[in-house]
């Protein structure tokens, strides 16, 4: 698997990406930086890593989303490329109307430093073939801005079409108030572009990839993009 | 040309900032205030002389970059 991680002025998560993703595949992922116009050949997965990119001027994510390289991404995804955005990555891929939605500012108004669990709502994609079907994972949360919006038509839709990715759950599973500390619309935590190869979340499930460090509860995700874009 | 786009939280959309502005006016002991909503105000000085073009040059700044249609509105003054 081919992969390359972008790296705008003010993200600050690529390393921890670039060890996840090693980790997963052998290979060691590309590193773009945001003045590019144009993605290698033969790309297999384009990543937008954490952190606040810009400063977050404007809004998280705005700026990114319409620097030079974006625009090289956006053709990468319709062309059937896959797309990872985490945390900063996720607002930049709203921003860039390759997701719908929104995130906007945590309802407790607090930047949330601090592990959440997540449900796995299907794990039939390349993002989450290895996770048994209904996994709950460990992942931790770092933002100011992770409270998903967006208009119930387009709630319900993500809905009836499963794309939601991954909900905010208490540890034994279940969707509940105490477990969206964010105030994320529905729990969701992470969702999927309608051919399910773009998938945006904000917590760091590259934070947890070393059984030395923190576990490996977010292994599987890269695990699974690894198996799943090797013959692509 | 000025221009001024002012871009608010869409009526429906939490505004948790506004919120707290306004649990901090009510602790000041400003009363009767039932709702704050925070909003941007970004002041374009455009080359444009007439100003039904800057009007539109403005608007499609406000829908390409300035606000974010999904959650927020904007308003369009010119002159």
């Amino acid at each position: 698997m081919k992969a390359a991680i972008i790296v705008f002025p003010g993200t600050n998560r690529e390393r921890d990406m670039a060890l996840a993703l090693h980790r997963a595949t052998g290979r060691r992922p590309l590193m773009l930086w945001h003045a590019e116009a144009a993605l290698p050949r033969g790309l297999d997965l384009a990543v937008l890593a954490g952190g606040f990119s810009y400063g977050d001027y404007l809004r998280c994510g705005a700026m990114a989303a319409h620097s030079p390289i974006m625009r090289a991404v956006r053709e990468f995804a319709a062309r059937g490329g896959h797309v990872l955005g985490v945390c900063n990555g996720f607002q930049i891929l709203c921003e860039a109307g390759m997701l719908p939605g929104a995130l906007l500012r945590n309802a407790s108004l607090r930047f949330l430093s601090m592990d959440c669990h997540m449900r796995v709502e299907r794990s039939d994609t390349a993002f989450t073939r290895r996770f048994p079907p209904g996994a709950v994972f460990r992942a931790t949360m770092a933002h100011g801005d992770g409270n998903y919006f967006a208009d119930t038509a387009t709630l319900d839709r993500l809905e009836g079409e499963g794309l939601v990715a991954l909900r905010y759950v208490t540890p034994a599973g279940e969707a509940t108030p105490e477990a969206n500390r964010n105030g994320a619309a529905r729990n969701i935590a992470g969702i999927y572009s309608e051919n399910l190869r773009v998938m945006g979340l904000m917590p760091h499930p590259e934070n947890q990839v070393d059984p030395e460090i923190d576990g490996t509860d977010g292994l599987p995700l890269f695990q699974s993009l690894a198996d799943s874009l090797v013959a692509a | 040309m000025k221009a001024r786009v002012t871009v608010m939280p869409k009526a429906g959309v939490l505004d948790p900032e506004g919120k707290a502005i306004g649990r901090a006016l009510a602790g000041l002991g400003f009363q009767g205030v039932d709702e704050v909503r925070a909003g941007k105000v970004f002041e374009l000085d455009l080359a444009e002389t007439d100003p039904a073009k800057a009007r539109a040059v403005a608007e499609e700044m406000a829908r390409k970059l300035l606000a974010n249609t999904v959650i927020e509105s904007f308003r369009v003054e010119v002159g």
